[in-house]
Parts: C-alpha cells; structure tokens; sequence
C-alpha cells in the first residue's frame, strides 16, 4: 500500500514539472504582451498594463486587419473543401469498396510518404506557369486533400451502419443525398476531430505560404509574426502580442473541440 | 430474369457513383502530389534556367557531395533526428504511463496542460522560445539570479542546437502523449493489475508490458516523427535563422535558401529534395522493419 502511495507521489511531482513546463512558455507569452519591453527583458512575469500600446505600436508597425482576413479566409476555405472533398472520397472508399479502390487507397497512402520540400518547387513552377502566384487558389489546392484525412473518414465510415444506408435507399433516397443527409450528421465527431486539425494546419501553415504568397497584401499571421523579428532591437512586448493573436484562434478552436479531437484523430490509428 | 438485370445494374450504378465520390480527392492528391514528385525527379536530371532544360545526368548528385553547406546541414538535421525523436517519444510514453492510472486525480487538467503546446504555431512558438532565449532573455535573467554565467545562446553553436532540440520537444511531447494515452486506454487494464499482483514493478511494466502492447502506435509515432524531422523548416528559419552561421540550418531551409533567397537553383534543389525523400521511404522502411520483426 505505502508502495502504491509513493508511486503516486512521484506520478503527481512529475506530472505537475511536465505541466509547468508546458505552460509556462505560454505564460510567458500572455504576461509578455501585456509588458513593456523593457520590463520583459528584466525578467517581469506578473502581467503588466501596457496590452494597449503594445497593440498601438503592432497594428502601426504591421497590417494586423489585413493579416487576420487573410489567414481566416485561406484557413475556413481549406477546412470547408477538406473536410467536404476527403470525407466523401472515405465515405466512397469504405462504403462502395471494391479491389480496384482498396488498390487506389494504397496508392494514395504513398503520398504521406512524400516530404513536401520535395514537391514544393515543381509546384511553385506549376502555379507560376498557370500565372497563378500570390492567388489563394495557389494555396489553397495543394492542400485540400491529403492521405491522412481520406483514411480518417474510411476508418470512421467503418462505424456507419449499413442499416441507415439500405433503409434510406429503400425510401428511394438517391446515393448523394444519403451522403449528406444522413452519414454528415451522424459523423459530428470526426467531423470535429478533422474540422481541428485541418484549420489548425492551414492556420498554421508557414512554408507554402512563404513560396506562393510574395506580395505583401497576401500577408498571413505566421508570416505576420516572423515579421516582427526583424530590425536591431525587437519590441518584446509587441512580439508577445502578435505571437498572442497569432496563437488564439487556434487555441479557442483547440478548447472547443478537444474531446472530439483526441477522440475523433486517434480512433483513425487504431 | 427482369429483377436480376436490374439488380445487377444497380449495382453498376452503385460502383460508379462510388468512383465518382472518390475521384475529386485522389485527383488532388494525383496531381499535386504524384506529378510534382516526378517532375522533381526529372528536374534534378537537368540543368538550365526556366524552360531551357538540358539534360546533364547524374552532376547535379555528384555536386551534394562535394557542397559543404549541405554537409553541415545534413549533420544538423541528423543530429536534431538522432537526439530530439528518442528522448521525446520517451518522455511521452513516460508521461502517458504515469496519467494511465485510474488513482490519479486531475488526470483531464493535466493532458490539457501538457497538450497545450500544440494549439501554438511552429512560427509563434520559434518566437517565444526565441525571446526566452535571447542575449537578454528570461532564461539569461534566470541564470543570472541564480549565480551562473549567462550563456549567448544563439551565438555558440551547440548551445543553439540545444535549444532548437528543448523547443521541439517541449512543442511535440505532448501530441505524441495524446496517441499513446489513446493506445493504452485499448489495453485491458487487467493485464496490469495481473502484472502488479505478480509483483512487476513500474519499470518492469513499462519496458515488459507498455512498450511492447503499444508497437503499433510506438511505430506510427517514430514515422511521423522522422518525417517530420526531416522536414524541419520553420524553427529553423524562425528561433535561429540558421545560425550562428549555418550551424543550425536543416535541410528544408538550405532547400529553400537555393531555391527562393539565393538566385534560384532549382535543378541543384530538386536533386537535395529527392535525396530528402530517399531518406524518408528508407528510415521509414527501417522502421517498419523493426517494428514487424519483433513480434
């Protein structure tokens, strides 16, 4: 019993240093923007009053309006074409499979295996023939369907009862309006779990944006942020702000739809 | 014979619309994935600029051997590999092992704290860590107060790549935690509290019994992790610019240097690319390899 007692002590010491080590990269961050930065770089952790002129010297300094249209604009039209285009081609792989599509899938696996350095300037090239360079669709094609998330919604469809399927087809419903009516509601939680991961991938997203989007008006957060090092003395405060701003949408999503990632995602590995 | 038809041609219908809800996907996936991937192939065979391509064989391959840049990047990229993907995946299976057990109270509070690191950006969380880690940063201050000499961290070049390896790992441990919490959770519990009467103690059931029942999520993790090493760009460009000099540079960034700072050499980058992805199909097979020859 003492033993048990003394195993737990130690699970909680070591529980709460990785804890503590985790946030408080991030609470550096919050007390950091709303410090100046001449307090910061004192080693001021207590959260500070200047949150308003650090914004003042971040919107002058930066088209921060312009940055976060941007950046919502390209993450909710990935997420919007992800989610659509990948989970009906796993719907279409699980529910109508066949040898020839169990083949294309392997095939299409493969395609997690290519590391995108390589693919990025045949791209680039590719775009810039078809004088597509610093447009959103550049950006956005490349990534709306991955392997990842077409084998998400395979494994997923494995749980849809075939029942709701022949039931609906036997009301005369057409195969598409199946898909929509019935296997999208059904889905929520995958749903979720993909709706998470994708935003915050295109959110976060900083090396395709870099090649294809060299204009400043197609200025992302992440680019926004890298920004802001530049220059002899970097404004601490303001850094920690724009890192703050850059970091909450995906936070606010993270919170949201936490259970329903760690679920959705992690169910697709079994 | 009138239904059979019928049915049969139902059917049909059935493995078309199938094709056809599958197609725009692998479309995508055909053709800015697979084509790009032969076109670097093919661009890394030839010389020239824009559309005047000739083809010169294997110099371009010839040439990475003898690029110093390319070296010293590839040693970092290992060595960040070599170092980084271990120590991680340890501490994440150490720390799921820990929160897998049905006493411990705050077990919800405490994935949230140590998954947290993931809702960051690879560019913001390069800026904290950067900040952190500045000349005059908090950890300088940090040493300072407790009676050590302040380090300049960006400006030696293993007190850099130390910090671009406590960065990373401070940003993935806990995504890889939330896999293998996941793959324990599937594992019957009573295995452990058979093992616990049988007198195992924790060390032993974390090599004996938690390493091996997680194999299959252990091995996806290390893949993700190995290709994503290989891949490293953002922390590179963003936490040390490479730097001091090109001792903290990875591949991906040197691949973008030639192909978007520098006047553009894509034959010579396509041919660092496809050696990137060699690396990858191979580490990848490697461990697949391990990973089935275990059981």
């Amino acid at each position: 019993m003492t033993s048990n007692k003394w195993k737990n002590a130690i699970s909680y010491i070591v529980l709460t240093i990785a804890s503590l080590l985790s946030v408080f990269p991030l609470y550096y961050m919050l007390s950091g923007a709303t410090n100046k930065s001449i307090d910061i770089v004192r080693g001021r952790l207590i959260p500070g009053t200047y949150l308003m002129e650090n914004f003042k010297s971040l919107t002058t300094n930066q088209n921060l309006g312009l940055a976060m249209f941007n950046s919502f604009r390209n993450a909710i039209i990935i997420t919007v074409l992800t989610l659509l285009i990948c989970s009906i081609a796993g719907y279409g792989f699980e529910i109508y499979h066949d040898k020839g599509k169990d083949l294309l899938m392997s095939i299409l696996l493969l395609a997690m295996m290519l590391p995108f350095v390589a693919l990025m300037i045949p791209l680039f090239t590719m775009f810039s023939k078809m004088g597509l360079v610093n447009s959103w669709m550049a950006l956005v094609l490349p990534s709306i369907s991955t392997p990842f998330m077409i084998m998400l919604f395979r494994q997923a469809s494995r749980s849809f009862p075939v029942d709701i399927i022949e039931a609906s087809r036997l009301e005369g419903m057409s195969e598409i309006s199946i898909f929509f009516r019935m296997y999208i509601p059904v889905m929520k939680s995958t749903y979720g779990a993909a709706m998470t991961v994708t935003f915050m991938n295109a959110w976060n997203n900083y090396l395709w944006p870099k090649v294809i989007l060299q204009n400043n008006e197609s200025i992302t957060m992440p680019m926004l942020v890298a920004n802001l090092k530049s220059g002899y003395s970097v404004d601490y405060g303001m850094l920690m702000l724009g890192v703050l701003i850059c970091t909450l949408p995906t936070a606010v999503i993270f919170f949201c739809l936490q259970k329903s990632f760690s679920n959705g995602l992690t169910g697709a590995v079994k | 014979m009138e239904p059979k038809r019928k049915k049969m041609s139902l059917q049909k219908r059935h493995n078309l619309i199938g094709w056809a809800f599958l197609i725009p996907a692998s479309l995508l996936i055909f053709v800015f994935c697979f084509y790009p991937m032969i076109q670097a192939i093919l661009l890394s065979f030839h010389k020239g600029m824009g559309a005047a391509q000739s083809w010169t064989g294997i110099s371009n391959y010839t040439r990475i051997l003898k690029d110093k840049t390319f070296r010293q990047c590839l040693f970092n990229t290992v060595f960040y590999f070599v170092i980084q993907v271990p120590i991680m995946l340890l501490l994440a299976l150490i720390l799921a092992q820990l929160l897998n057990n049905r006493d411990l109270k705050f077990k919800g509070l405490f994935r949230t704290m140590i998954f947290l690191p993931c809702a960051t950006s690879l560019v913001s969380y390069s800026m904290i860590f950067k900040s952190l880690f500045a000349g005059d940063g908090f950890v300088n201050v940090l040493l300072t107060h407790i009676g050590m000499q302040p380090v300049d961290w960006f400006q030696n070049a293993w007190a850099a790549r130390f910090v671009i390896i406590i960065a990373l790992v401070w940003r993935w441990t806990g995504y890889n935690m939330v896999f293998y919490l996941s793959g324990l959770q599937n594992i019957d519990s009573s295995i452990y509290e058979a093992a616990r009467i049988d007198g195992a103690n924790g060390i032993q059931q974390f090599f004996k019994m938690t390493v091996p029942l997680l194999k299959p999520t252990i091995l996806l993790t290390a893949i993700m992790s190995t290709s994503g090493t290989l891949q490293l760009f953002d922390e590179s460009v963003n936490l040390t610019a490479g730097g001091p000099g090109k001792s903290t540079m990875t591949l991906a960034h040197y691949i973008f240097n030639i192909s978007f700072v520098e006047t553009p050499k894509f034959n010579y980058a396509a041919a660092l690319s496809v050696f990137i992805l060699v690396c990858v199909a191979v580490l990848s097979a490697i461990q697949m390899k391990v990973g089935d020859s275990r059981d």
